[in-house]
């Protein structure tokens, strides 16, 4: 995320369906400024009379959030989950919990973006479109994390995706990210070393995996090398009933 | 054709249900099932018992409009599916109205000659009425589902919103019933 002009930022702050970081930001931001009593429907409406029903979901599509401002509130979300936990499993658990609903959300809004991008270059002829299918088998969920859901979040794909080599570990692949966004403005202390607050993006994985219907468990770990002191690895275990699905859908050749 | 549309979470919870009539062809709206008004539970019935189907047909066709899953056939009753990629069932149960001349769905085998000049010619005047397979009904219904899609994508956008839990926007209601008159 490059420093985006001033006008973008305040666009997608504003929005309550554009960014990966809306939640902190539209709780505190929240409606209740801008709206008006209807005491006649006991609905209360914005003054402008628009409702999130009026807004197109792909307005922001292209707008970016101010790194300062993600930093800022990433920060406090991290803050706020230590004050409550008393070690540091607790604290990933915490983040990841704060990451899981988001994934679901993502999930709902890449696919209707992917759809209404694909029809609205071929306009012309929108009904051979089709819109993209949802993933069946293992690969496909982890090409969808790998590319349309971290470009989605970072901008970018991510750096790598692998399948565990142990044999006891077939349910076990890794998706790897040399520079993780969340991590670049947090210091970990020394005494807390184990901790990768990238828990909170494991947390969204683990959100679209389910979401998927792949029952996951996704823990973030640091692997670091020379050239990438904060490379993060992010650890899928898909759990016994979607290895067991994997081994039908394969037997019936379905993709 | 009366239509029930119902939007389950993954869960099998229901969120949102919904009872219309058609608004093509002169009609008014209002949904006329064949059941007495008593027993509008029958809808529920038979759409939940569809799920079984929608859960088979989810792994072996990626697409996420699964078109017509099920008929029941005592009611007269077809209901179409919609899933999203999180897992929430978008479930429309479409019946058409009772003929004036048959007795219902006891009658449909009558006379076959008489049977199908009366379906060519009820295919040409309202397909979507009175025809639930016809691809134009698919058609109408993938673009009911896909409007209702987006309106479910915003409702699931807002912070306020935990999944999973009823949808009690007013708007949203206005905006499926609006998509009901539009496609069906």
């Amino acid at each position: 995320m490059a420093a985006p002009p001033r006008h973008s930022a305040m666009l997608s702050m504003n929005s309550a369906v554009a960014t990966p970081q809306p939640m902190p930001g539209d709780m505190s931001q929240g409606p209740p400024q801008s709206l008006t009593p209807q005491p006649s429907q006991g609905l209360r409406v914005p003054s402008n009379r628009k409702t999130i029903y009026d807004r197109h979901l792909n307005r922001s599509r292209n707008a970016e959030l101010s790194r300062a401002s993600f930093a800022y509130l990433f920060a406090e979300m991290v803050t706020y989950a230590q004050r409550r936990v008393t070690g540091i499993q607790d604290l990933e658990k915490r983040l990841n919990e704060q990451g899981y609903p988001l994934g679901l959300r993502l999930l709902d809004l890449l696919f209707y973006r992917t759809t209404t991008t694909s029809s609205s270059a071929l306009s012309s002829s929108s009904t051979s479109s089709s819109p993209p299918n949802r993933p069946l088998r293992i690969l496909t969920l982890l090409h969808l994390i790998h590319g349309p859901l971290w470009r989605l979040l970072f901008g970018r794909s991510a750096d790598a995706l692998e399948h565990s080599v142990s044999p006891d570990t077939p349910n076990e692949y890794m998706i790897t990210d040399n520079d993780p966004l969340v991590n670049t403005y947090i210091s970990v202390p020394r005494e807390m070393n184990q901790l990768n607050c990238a828990a909170f993006v494991a947390g969204i994985i683990e959100g679209v995996c389910d979401g998927c219907g792949f029952e996951a468990k996704v823990s973030a770990h640091n692997q670091p090398t020379e050239m990438w002191p904060s490379r993060t690895v992010f650890l899928l275990s898909f759990g016994e009933s979607v290895m067991e699905r994997e081994k039908v859908l394969e037997r019936s050749g379905i993709k | 054709m009366s239509y029930y549309f119902t939007i389950l979470s993954p869960t099998d919870t229901p969120v949102f249900n919904i009872a219309f009539g058609t608004s093509k062809s002169g009609g008014d709206g209002i949904a006329r099932f064949r059941f007495p008004d008593t027993a509008q539970y029958m809808n529920q019935f038979i759409i939940h018992s569809s799920l079984d189907i929608v859960e088979e047909a989810q792994w072996t066709n990626g697409a996420m409009y699964l078109k017509h899953v099920d008929t029941y056939p005592p009611a007269a009753a077809y209901i179409s599916a919609f899933l999203t990629p999180s897992g929430v069932r978008f479930l429309l149960l479409h019946q058409p109205p009772q003929l004036s001349n048959s007795g219902g769905s006891s009658g449909f085998g009558a006379s076959s000659i008489l049977g199908s000049s009366s379906n060519l010619a009820r295919g040409s005047t309202s397909s979507i009425a009175a025809n639930p397979t016809s691809p134009q009904t698919e058609e109408a219904v993938r673009q009911f589902m896909t409007e209702v899609y987006e309106n479910y994508v915003k409702t699931a956008m807002s912070p306020f919103y935990k999944q999973g839990a009823e949808i009690r926007s007013p708007v949203f209601r206005t905006r499926v019933t609006a998509a009901g008159k539009k496609w069906l």
